[in-house]
């Protein structure tokens, strides 16, 4: 998607934890946690677009907070441009502020409906203190057209926009700072398909403009995949999988991740037949993350689960003959001969 | 429109005639404060037992308030007013009674909503819920219900179904209670089954499940479905045929292999060309519609789709002064080009970046 110029790591997460502590009782004692974000090590290098894709309840909108700092990590390391920002306060954290924004998936809930739209986006310029040469209002208005809504709406206030101008003026928002990285949470799914493609299509355009480095949350495997360089799969709070973009849709080797893209409904009504037939079908629910599985969490919908899922956890490691950036967390990864021919894409490449 | 004594009465000469569900010009408007909202405009279309027909648009598009017209759920609105025909096995429903329209609803014709958890009653449990649509259609005992509802949640696949019957909604996950719901839907056997937007909420794995449970009870109660979705991959997943409604009018209405290998309307073209595929090659840059829906309040005039469509004004003034008539028999298009610059247009244009 872009030309990595410099390959310097923007960001590095290594077993990074956020446990959801259970209490019960008047005292508030702790009785278990909801262990969100169970481990990840993730580099995210300047300028690249990193997916990171999974379910409900897989823990990746908690690591896109925690990799913003609005959360604070139970365990493990975040470094940002080579500085630990794991347990920075709030006061330290705010000049950093400036360099990571978020963009929120709700447009609806996102922005404070008492405010307008010219304070909303103006907002981070003000708290950061920085200066505008030709006053907050010009600055906002261009803002405003950057993402192609028209300055002119700067007194409005949100019930008066359509979720994907909502969602714009969120995106104005995270850009008012001219920050590094942005880590997009679900960013086009409370939107039309038509309303996606505009935006997806502005979230690249923003990128090469302002050599932007993203994290792309999301559920939808088929706009990551348009939109990313690299994507991860997470499951139950980890990270099942993670490779280059065309590496993974091509080969993917986690069976979660083989069985997420053969449920992706096609819109190819010709394939139909073909397409229930080599469909792998998950059962049951995903367990709970208040008490995950041993071992391999997968294992319990697995269809290739054995004893020693059971009792070993399988590392985020290279397997079969992948290149080192393709590291798959499975004792029995999915070899080629295994994925049936239809539901990978044409294999011509991208 | 019709008031025809013997409406709602099967003449001897109809039966088999009539397809299974007809709609015909069904014209929904809703009077606010802010103006006449034109929800639905002059619609028409069939389904047959056994048929699925798949409804797609975007938002204030119409599909949800063409599905709760056929349910008769307009009813209760002060504001709302029907016109046309809902001819439900050779039964008219717009002109029927309020306890007709009852009597079928729940009983011949069934809905499962978008979000269960708004959808199904907090405070009773699940298995309550399902009684009640069984006993006020059939005069069963609480016992016999009791087994039916029980039975109804093993056949949509919930584990230990003894068990949840007296749990409540939010007791069970997304993809458990969207099941349940199913489960309420179908016990009455309906012949119509109107699916509005079942899967979006749920994740990509468990709407699989859920797709694939549709249509397996399809074919063992044979029933007609009617699926709307925003999701063009799950209605070439399910759908025999396909209405593609835009600005409360239906655009685009024929199989589901013709409207996707052959698509005729410039709107169509862009619901095709916004979508990042799993089965193509990744493309630079996706190819949106250019704009935004309509307000229903003020449709543009002429052709609803004319500021957002690229081809407009070919035609003279027509796409502003005139509203295109869907035409053209079994794969029919509401449009004013002609069919032979619209196929050129899509071979030359729009086919080699699908």
């Amino acid at each position: 998607m872009t030309n990595v110029a410099q390959s310097e790591n923007l960001l590095e997460v290594t077993g990074l934890q956020k446990h959801f502590p259970i209490t019960k009782g008047l005292f508030k004692r702790q009785v278990g946690a909801v262990r969100a974000v169970d481990g990840i090590d993730l580099t995210v290098r300047q300028g690249e677009t990193v997916g990171l894709v999974g379910e409900s309840g897989c823990g990746k909108s908690t690591a896109g907070r925690l990799f913003t700092r609005i959360l604070e990590p139970t365990d493990g390391k975040i470094t940002f441009e080579g500085q630990d920002i794991t347990h920075l306060s709030t006061a330290q954290m705010r000049p950093l502020r400036r360099d990571v924004q978020m963009i929120f998936q709700d447009p609806y809930s996102s922005l404070n409906p008492r405010h307008t739209v010219g304070s909303i986006i103006a907002a981070p310029l003000q708290i950061q203190n920085i200066p505008t040469p030709n006053g907050v209002k010009k600055a906002v208005q261009e803002l405003l057209e950057l993402v192609g809504l028209s300055p002119e709406h700067y007194n409005r206030y949100p019930h008066e926009f359509s979720g994907g101008q909502r969602q714009r003026i969120g995106i104005a928002r995270a850009l008012a700072l001219r920050p590094k990285l942005i880590i997009a949470d679900e960013p086009v799914s409370a939107l039309d398909v038509s309303i996606q493609a505009q935006v997806v299509n502005l979230l690249d355009d923003l990128q090469r403009e302002f050599d932007l480095t993203y994290i792309f949350i999301a559920h939808d495997l088929s706009v990551v995949r348009h939109i990313s360089d690299r994507v991860a799969v997470m499951y139950l709070g980890k990270i099942v999988e993670i490779a280059d973009r065309n590496e993974l849709y091509k080969n993917p080797r986690h069976p979660y991740t083989v069985a997420l893209m053969s449920a992706v409904p096609v819109p190819d009504p010709s394939r139909r037949d073909r397409a229930q037939r080599e469909r792998v079908l998950l059962t049951g629910d995903v367990p709970s993350p208040i008490n995950p599985p041993s071992g391999c969490r997968f294992r319990t919908r697995c269809w290739k689960a054995q004893e020693i899922c059971a009792t070993e956890e399988p590392p985020l490691v290279a397997r079969l003959d992948d290149p080192e950036s393709h590291q798959t967390a499975c004792h029995f990864p999915v070899a080629k001969e295994e994925i049936v021919a239809g539901r990978s894409p044409s294999g011509a490449g991208a | 429109m019709s008031t025809d004594s013997l409406a709602g009465l099967t003449l001897p000469g109809d039966r088999n005639t009539r397809p299974f569900l007809e709609v015909k010009d069904l014209t929904v408007r809703f009077e606010t404060d802010d103006g006449v909202v034109q929800a639905v405009s002059n619609s028409s279309f069939v389904v047959e037992k056994g048929k699925t027909l798949g409804i797609v648009g975007e938002s204030g598009s119409g599909k949800s308030v063409t599905s709760l017209a056929v349910l008769g759920l307009h009813r209760t609105r002060s504001n709302a007013k029907v016109d046309g025909q809902i001819w439900l096995d050779d039964e008219e429903l717009v002109t029927a009674t309020d306890e007709q329209v009852r009597k079928l609803r729940g009983g011949k014709m069934a809905m499962i909503f978008q979000d269960p958890l708004s959808a199904m009653h907090p405070y009773f449990t699940v298995g309550a819920q399902i009684v009640e649509a069984y006993r006020v259609h059939h005069g069963a005992s609480r016992k016999d219900a009791r087994t039916r509802a029980i039975d109804m949640l093993a056949r949509v696949g919930i584990p230990q179904p003894e068990r949840r019957f007296s749990d409540y909604a939010h007791q069970f996950s997304g993809g458990m209670r969207q099941r349940a719901m199913i489960a309420m839907a179908l016990v009455n056997n309906p012949k119509l089954l109107i699916a509005d937007e079942p899967t979006t909420a749920l994740d990509v794995t468990v709407q699989a499940q859920i797709l694939d449970l549709i249509r397996d009870l399809q074919e063992e109660f044979g029933s007609a479905v009617i699926m709307i979705t925003h999701d063009l991959g799950v209605v070439a997943e399910l759908a025999d045929d396909v209405l593609v409604m835009y600005g409360g009018k239906i655009i685009e209405r024929g199989p589901a292999t013709a409207v996707f290998q052959d698509p005729q309307h410039p709107y169509t073209w862009g619901l095709l060309g916004s979508m990042p595929r799993l089965d193509r090659d990744v493309r630079e840059r996706l190819n949106p519609v250019k704009g935004s829906p309509p307000s229903l309040i003020n449709l543009p005039s002429g052709c609803s789709f004319h500021p957002r469509c690229p081809y407009a004004g070919r035609n003279g003034e027509r796409s502003f002064n005139e509203v295109p008539e869907l035409r053209g028999g079994m794969h029919a298009v509401a449009c004013h080009l002609p069919a032979e610059s619209r196929r050129e247009i899509f071979q030359q244009e729009v086919a080699p970046n699908l």
